[in-house]
């Protein structure tokens, strides 16, 4: 109940002109963070690079089978959140982070817990296409072996089909799957990046602006693959178009040099902000 | 009044040049406040004028300064006496004409005088005297006479900047050729002492003859010199050595790269890769005495005390030594390549909940096996071609033997015998070296080639 209660707390601010002058840190977020039923949830998040705080006292949570949208102006921060959920972060020097971190109520920063099985549990495809330099098939294989999901080469074969299926990607690469994954376009290196993360049949899918490389066809064929992923997965999207956010998402958080302003439905947010900052960023004022 | 001082002055014509050339241009282009209306900045107009100034110049000074004692050592020769030339070999006329030019510089005379020696000595310095004012003269016009040229057509519209730039450009091709005609010299000079080789032994006796003793009779009862000249002993032991070599250095090379780059810290790292690449730096006749002084004995000592029969002078010996010095070599280009497989790559694997030594065994090396065997082709080539370690502790037997604990000798320590101290330089013994050495080449060279093709098709890989 405690949780509730910081949530009605930090939803009630009206901001003041002095806050919106900037200048103040750890703005309290507008709109409630918290949804019923959350498959990861975060409260006061900071991050550190060294001296430098890069994100600051985040609360937020990511409901089953749905999108969240996380905008914002580069260098705020959405990036550095989204690594902090599958522990990515780990493996940059002198990255701290505090706060709780939860995957179906488990703290994943917990010491006795080990980040590589739960990089399996939470996915990610990243901003920049990076199939290995293998054939398709090891790509979309790659997890499964490490793993040893698969008893043998049929069940293997089974399941790297099924993941370039759900990616879409099947019908275009059935015929040349011992072909090198780099020698796809990018919108399908992309997709190979989204089978190979299916692959390992992940509970959570971060996406760190998984199109900023791609040209709006690719695009298009993305925000397709990630609203049908929906159904199966919870994904948690950094995205710098507006327009995608409000294409794929369900919710959109909105973050400002390490805060969450605000953070609602994505409807709302987009036709109704309530914060200034919000709008200013949605209405194309700055950002 | 020698060259350089003309070089100084040449120098100082140069700097009048640019000075002037651009002083031209400004007033041309009609005042500083109208440099606008230039084709190229006045600074191009006085590297223009300057250029003019120097290059002809120089160009006749070194032209000048490389025939000058040719022509005068002519010109003396013919004016001397017939008949003091009669009867003299080659030889003798060169040591004549010797005495001429140390008597007209004031140095020591091997013969006797004689009036015409001296004559011609006179005539020599005299001719030289000449041959000095001429080149100033000559030298010092040729460049004032760029200058003006080159002034002379320096007006507004003057293209300076284009033509200085292409100047410039052929002045780098002409230095850069320099390094290639070097190479290409000193390959055709052991091509041709090679062809000569080949002429007295037939190839097929040196590419497929097991018996190596290269010692040619001087008179005809003289034993033990049947001059026999069957390199594969060589080929084989060379082989031998240089893959002890590599069994030591790429696995210890290889780990030490994956340590540095993927697990050691900031820290360590910054200590290690220098203290390794220390390794590199020690001269080969260090490790040459390390190995025949140290290592040696050592495994004789090992292999007697397990009752194995060990030559004092092993090639696991100097295998060894060797794979430490090329240790640095495999790391360090293994550590490159190694760095340069993509962040994004160990990313995605480590998103996929893999863990770091799996990262590095299905992905980054994988990634990086190009590059890496690259680099080992290199050391291979590097381990062929490596000298003093072997001919400190490989021994001189040409023993055609796959036993490393036996003697062996290698292609470049028969080099450095076939030309260590007084040789004649026509027998067939002395120019095996040039064939050793043509086949030594050859091998590094295609061993060099295929490498650095392997390690640029993986670098496009990610561009």
């Amino acid at each position: 109940m405690n949780t509730m209660a910081e949530a009605i707390d930090k939803t009630t601010g009206a901001m003041s002109a002095s806050e919106l002058a900037g200048g103040i840190h750890s703005r309290a977020t507008v709109g409630d963070f918290t949804v019923a039923d959350p498959r990861m949830s975060c409260r006061d998040v900071d991050v550190w690079y060294g001296s430098k705080q890069a994100i600051k006292g985040v609360s937020l949570d990511i409901a089953q089978n749905e999108v969240l949208s996380m905008i914002g102006p580069s260098g705020c921060g959405k990036s550095t959140f989204l690594r902090c959920l599958n522990r990515m972060n780990d493996t940059i020097d002198g990255c701290r982070v505090t706060g709780s971190i939860r995957l179906d109520g488990q703290d994943i920063y917990d010491r006795s817990l080990d980040p590589v099985p739960l990089r399996a549990r939470v996915g990610m495809v990243f901003q920049k296409p990076n199939p290995f330099p293998k054939s398709i098939y090891e790509n979309v294989a790659y997890g499964p072996r490490i793993h040893g999901l698969t008893n043998n080469r049929t069940e293997l074969d089974a399941l790297v089909e099924s993941s370039l299926r759900k990616a879409g990607l099947w019908e275009e690469v059935k015929d040349r799957l011992d072909q090198p994954g780099t020698g796809l376009s990018g919108g399908q290196q992309q997709r190979l990046c989204i089978a190979r993360t299916i692959a390992v049949s992940p509970e959570v899918i971060l996406m760190d602006e998984p199109c900023s490389a791609l040209d709006p066809i690719a695009t298009a064929i993305v925000e397709e693959l990630i609203d049908e992923l929906r159904a199966n997965y919870s994904i948690a999207i950094v995205t710098h178009s507006m327009q995608q956010a409000a294409r794929v998402s369900q919710r959109t958080a909105y973050f400002h040099l390490g805060d969450l302003i605000e953070v609602g439905e994505t409807n709302d947010i987009f036709t109704n902000p309530r914060h200034k900052l919000t709008e200013d960023y949605i209405t194309g004022r700055f950002g | 009044m020698n060259a350089w001082t003309l070089t100084l002055f040449l120098l100082a014509v140069m700097a009048a040049a640019y000075h002037l050339g651009r002083k031209r241009a400004i007033s041309g282009a009609g005042g500083i406040d109208r440099i606008k209306t230039l084709h190229s900045l006045p600074l191009y107009h006085g590297l223009y004028a300057a250029l003019w100034a120097g290059i002809p110049a120089l160009l006749l000074l070194g032209l000048w300064s490389g025939f000058q004692d040719q022509i005068i050592t002519a010109l003396v020769t013919a004016s001397l006496p017939p008949e003091s030339l009669d009867g003299l070999s080659e030889g003798r006329v060169g040591l004549l004409i010797n005495d001429i030019r140390n008597l007209a510089t004031g140095n020591i005379v091997s013969s006797t005088l004689t009036p015409g020696i001296q004559a011609a000595a006179d005539q020599y310095g005299r001719l030289q005297q000449i041959s000095s004012w001429t080149k100033w003269l000559l030298v010092l016009t040729v460049a004032l006479g760029g200058m003006g040229l080159a002034l002379s057509h320096t007006e507004p519209g003057m293209r300076a900047r284009n033509r200085v730039e292409r100047i410039v450009k052929i002045i780098m091709i002409v230095f850069s050729s320099i390094a290639i005609l070097t190479t290409l010299g000193i390959l055709l000079s052991v091509l041709f002492e090679s062809l000569r080789f080949f002429h007295a032994i037939s190839p097929l006796e040196f590419f497929l003859g097991t018996s190596w003793s290269p010692q040619i009779a001087l008179r005809a009862d003289q034993v033990g010199a049947s001059g026999e000249f069957g390199a594969v002993p060589l080929f084989t032991g060379t082989l031998l050595v240089s893959a002890i070599a590599m069994l030591v250095a790429v696995p210890i090379g290889l780990m030490a790269a994956i340590y540095l780059s993927e697990y050691a810290s900031r820290g360590v790292r910054a200590f290690a890769k220098p203290v390794i690449e220390v390794l590199a730096g020690i001269p080969t006749v260090v490790y040459g005495f390390f190995a025949a002084l140290t290592v040696a004995p050592l495994i004789r000592e090992l292999g007697t005390s397990v009752g194995l029969e060990v030559a004092s002078e092993s090639a696991l010996a100097a295998g060894l030594v060797m794979g430490v010095m090329i240790i640095p070599f495999v790391s360090s280009l293994s550590d490159d390549v190694i760095n340069a497989v993509p962040q994004s790559m160990r990313d995605g694997s480590y998103a996929l909940g893999a863990t770091q030594s799996e990262t590095i065994r299905r992905v980054i090396v994988p990634a990086a096996l190009p590059g890496i065997v690259g680099g080992i082709l290199l050391a291979v080539s590097r381990a062929i071609g490596e000298t003093m370690i072997v001919v400190m502790a490989a021994g001189l037997a040409a023993n055609l033997t796959a036993n490393p604990l036996d003697s062996v000798t290698t292609v470049t320590v028969q080099i450095v015998t076939l030309l260590t101290g007084d040789q004649e330089f026509d027998s067939a013994k002395t120019l095996a070296a040039f064939a050793l050495g043509l086949t030594l080449f050859m091998a590094t060279l295609t061993l060099n080639v295929v490498a650095l093709t392997i390690v640029r098709k993986y670098r496009e890989q990610y561009d």
